[in-house]
């Protein structure tokens, strides 16, 4: 089993990791979390319950910078259900620097009221269980649970997810062609969500915040396969 | 509210019938949604598969098909479907295939149910034709009480605001830049008091401390002799009176009313939306055309009433924004048009003296119809006594004719192209000679020469003998019902205008699959649905002259399939009020007003309606040719 489960090689390993976890780990709640197992490798992605994820942090380093809010919206390629997702503003341990709430347009009282990271976790990890989660930009979300929940209890907290920037870019940057573009000077087109969600025909929303992140990201997801996957595909060729 | 819910809201709240639901149902709909992404191509719902949902577009485009596979309806963003097989069998009764790459809305049966129970207009809407052109007409007749009317309807623009730490100098400067009388004062939101706290769009959170006012501005600074750097919070005084965005206009008024106060914030939930004025809402009550027609009979001259066109063009463009109705405005106007032209004879004939012989003055077209717009020609004409004798009384009419005439284009109604009008002598006649032209057009139809003389078959009486007109009406509507030639060539012409297949963002698209950038909103749906309405009437034997009225005639005689009343009706005064309403902002921005629509500025919603109304139009047409077939054709 791999120590590092990010390295693409290894990802048939997520299933052995989840069972192995579930063993080792001494934090209740993550041995729950890590019981409710995963899809089997093989599972069609039309089967998969899936869950669209989305962190608003104070910055991009998941040891300097800390998580603001979370958004979670379940879905799977017939639907996706906002009103059973989640929503939680989470109290940094680290100070709020003035440009993040620029940023994140979500205040000080907003934050001082808010609980603390720990006391929301077990709620946090019961949504996630049974999931497979959906991201687009796989360095923010991963990482910065992991390192919360290692801050927290000692142990890691590692998943697959499928990152749909990442489909973004194996569709609109890797072909020869646009290498040949980019080589030529002409900028590639952005994979950020809302200009990746435009090529599809999907409405720009308004508002920054985490859920409406997480939509939007089942949303992409949903197009994406719609129009480059079958929906049969084996979830092991889209998780990382 | 949640931010994902508020986006989802935000969307409905722009589409009937949606956009009438109470704030808590709209929140009901929009927390209860699901989402569901198609690619262009794929099918949405089999023909006869379960179904439990109904469907919200809320981007892309989808097909319609009928069982027979045939293309029943396009639909767009805002537009629903499912709801005929959620009102019956829990089946899908009309495939839908997505044709561009579609996001919908799915919302369920629950909630469906829930609307079709609590909300009348979503029940109709949805129940008796799925027809938003119903809906959205309707919708306008209602508006028109104030009862009924919600608040909302009355907000021109985005409150003002500023927070109370700014000084009263800085209010002052904040006022003037946007030209209001008040503004709204924000102190940052805290717990303590949550239930006065709210979100603004940035999501920061603020509490509705009060309001200033020029007057606040006045007597509580300058009199007072407090410096400019006064904070605001220093000056912000009491309780803050506010109304919810749902209320109706009356409990608005009321409110002002009974606190004696001017201004009223207007909140949906706790974030303030506008600031509604006292005078908003009797501006809202007052219909001043009643006002203007007594002001036209006391002008004594043709430039003093012409000097009225300003004011009547304020008067149209304020029915028009009041959301009066095209029939009342088409009614309003037209007593106008009326009443100038009385006037005009009267002053003619008050320098001319007394007619040496009876006559009446008869007006053709939209005057007679009841349905004038403010662009509109004179189209007139004399119905003389059968002892007129040219060489004796000829020059009197002749000159009355050309004074009312030339009286008519000073005031802003052009002289008549095609030549209607008294001054032309084929157009100024005895009422024997009248009852030939009316007897040779119907007993010997032929579509060339009707088509220019069709637009007599519209007519009434202005000023005068009025039986004369009377009589040649009674004519009209005895001999065309039983002559079916006539029928028939009025009919074919009644087809030679057609509508298009439909406006889309930036073209109008042809029933032959051409573009075009604009469309003669007349001509090619208002004209032709007064002609089809027309060839009905007289089918029918009607006396009526305005269309409505019409209708109503061919409804009581059973002429059309059930319910082909209705639509013709919904139709005709949707067109109408694009019509109205493009002429309106015309003259608001200082164009003169005309009835070319650009498509480009037809909201998405007009644009769906837009699309039945021609649909309607276009069915109507065809029912027209097998109704009254063309002998030997």
């Amino acid at each position: 089993m791999p120590d590092d489960p990010q390295g693409r090689e290894e990802a048939p390993g997520w299933p052995e990791y989840f069972a192995r976890q579930a063993q080792a780990c001494r934090t209740p709640a993550l041995r729950r979390f890590y019981a409710a197992g995963l899809p089997a490798a093989d599972t069609p992605v039309a089967d998969a319950p899936l869950l669209a994820l989305d962190f608003e942090t104070t910055g991009l380093d998941p040891h300097r910078h800390a998580i603001v809010s979370i958004g979670m919206v379940p879905f799977d390629l017939r639907s996706i259900r906002p009103a059973a997702g989640h929503y939680w503003v989470i109290k940094p341990q680290r100070p709020l620097r003035e440009e993040s709430i620029a940023f994140h347009r979500i205040t000080h009282s907003e934050v001082e009221q808010a609980p603390p990271f720990e006391a929301v976790l077990d709620e946090i990890l019961a949504s996630l269980a049974g999931h497979l989660v959906v991201v687009h930009c796989r360095n923010i979300e991963r990482p910065f649970l992991d390192a919360a929940v290692m801050a927290a209890h000692g142990e890691h907290c590692l998943f697959p997810l499928i990152d749909t920037m990442a489909l973004e870019a194996r569709h609109e940057r890797i072909d020869r062609w646009r290498r040949l573009k980019r080589f030529l000077g002409v900028q590639p087109v952005s994979i950020r969500l809302a200009d990746s969600r435009d090529r599809y025909g999907l409405p720009a929303y308004s508002s920054h915040h985490a859920k409406v992140d997480a939509m939007a990201t089942a949303e992409l997801f949903q197009a994406q396969i719609a129009r480059h996957y079958s929906p049969d595909t084996p979830v092991s060729e889209l998780w990382l | 509210m949640e931010a994902e819910v508020r986006e989802i809201r935000d969307h409905f709240a722009q589409y009937p019938p949606f956009d009438n639901l109470s704030d808590e149902l709209l929140d009901r709909v929009a927390g209860s949604v699901e989402i569901s992404y198609f690619k262009a191509g794929t099918t949405i719902l089999e023909r006869d598969a379960p179904n439990h949902t109904l469907y919200y577009i809320r981007s892309g485009a989808v097909e319609v098909y009928l069982h027979n596979g045939q293309l029943y309806n396009q639909l767009g963003e805002g537009d629903i479907f499912g709801q005929f097989g959620l009102l019956r069998n829990h089946r899908v009764r009309f495939p839908v295939k997505a044709i561009e790459d579609t996001l919908l809305y799915l919302i369920p049966e629950s909630v469906f149910e829930q609307l079709c129970d609590e909300d009348e207009n979503f029940a109709d809407f949805v129940e008796l034709t799925g027809s938003r052109l119903k809906s959205t007409v309707e919708q306008r007749l209602r508006d028109n009480d104030m009862i009924a009317t919600r608040v909302r309807r009355l907000i021109t623009r985005m409150p003002v605001m500023i927070e109370e730490s700014a000084s009263v100098q800085d209010a002052a400067r904040l006022m003037t830049e946007h030209d209001v009388s008040s503004v709204l004062v924000l102190a940052p939101g805290n717990d303590e008091d949550s239930d006065r706290v709210f979100t603004d769009t940035e999501n920061r959170q603020w509490r509705l401390a009060g309001m200033v006012t020029d007057k606040d501005l006045r007597v509580r600074v300058l009199a007072e002799g407090a410096p400019a750097q006064t904070p605001l919070s220093a000056i912000t005084h009491g309780r803050l009176i506010t109304i919810q965005s749902d209320e109706s206009v009356n409990e608005a008024m009321l409110v002002m009313l009974r606190n004696n106060i001017q201004r009223l914030p207007i909140l949906h939930r706790r974030r303030p939306v506008g600031v509604v004025h006292l005078s908003d809402i009797v501006r809202y009550e007052t219909n001043n055309s009643a006002y203007l027609v007594s002001n036209i009979f006391n002008r004594s001259s043709v430039n003093a009433l012409a000097r009225l066109t300003p004011e009547i063009r304020a008067a149209f463009v304020r029915l028009v924004d009041e959301g009066a109705t095209s029939q009342m405005i088409g009614i309003a106007m037209s007593s106008v048009g009326r009443s100038l032209m009385r006037r005009l004879i009267e002053l003619a004939e008050a320098e001319l003296g007394e007619p040496p012989i009876p006559y009446c003055f008869m007006v053709h077209g939209s005057l007679a119809r009841n349905d004038q717009s403010i662009t509109t020609d004179q189209d007139n004409a004399m119905v003389l006594h059968d002892s007129f004798d040219p060489d004796q009384h000829d020059a009197y009419f002749r000159e009355l004719a050309q004074r009312v005439s030339d009286g008519l284009d000073a005031c802003g109604y052009p002289y008549c192209k095609g030549g209607i009008m008294a001054t032309n002598e084929q157009w100024r006649q005895p009422l024997s000679q009248w009852k030939r032209y009316f007897e040779t057009w119907i007993a010997r139809p032929d579509p060339q020469r009707l088509l220019h003389s069709s637009i007599f078959f519209d007519l009434d009486a202005v000023y005068g003998e009025e039986r004369f007109v009377e009589e040649l009406q009674d004519l009209v509507a005895t001999r065309a019902q039983a002559s079916p030639l006539f029928l028939a060539a009025l009919a074919r012409n009644a087809l030679s205008r057609t509508p298009p297949l439909g406006l889309f963002r930036t073209f109008v698209l042809e029933q032959d699959g051409k573009h075009n950038n604009s469309i003669n909103i007349k001509r090619r749906g208002v004209a032709p649905m007064n002609d089809v309405i027309r060839v009905h009437a007289l089918g029918v034997g009607s006396r009526s002259q305005n269309c409505f009225e019409r209708l109503d005639d061919i409804e009581q005689a059973g002429a059309l399939p059930s319910g082909q009343t209705d639509k013709l009706r919904y139709a005709l005064e949707f067109l109408s009020s694009v019509r109205l309403r493009h002429q309106a902002y015309e003259i608001k921005h200082e164009h003169p007003p005309d009835n070319s629509i650009d498509p480009e500025q037809v909201s998405d919603v007009d644009r769906h309606n837009l699309k039945e109304a021609f649909q309607i139009l276009s069915n109507a047409q065809k029912f027209l040719r097998f109704r009254y077939p063309s002998p030997g054709r």
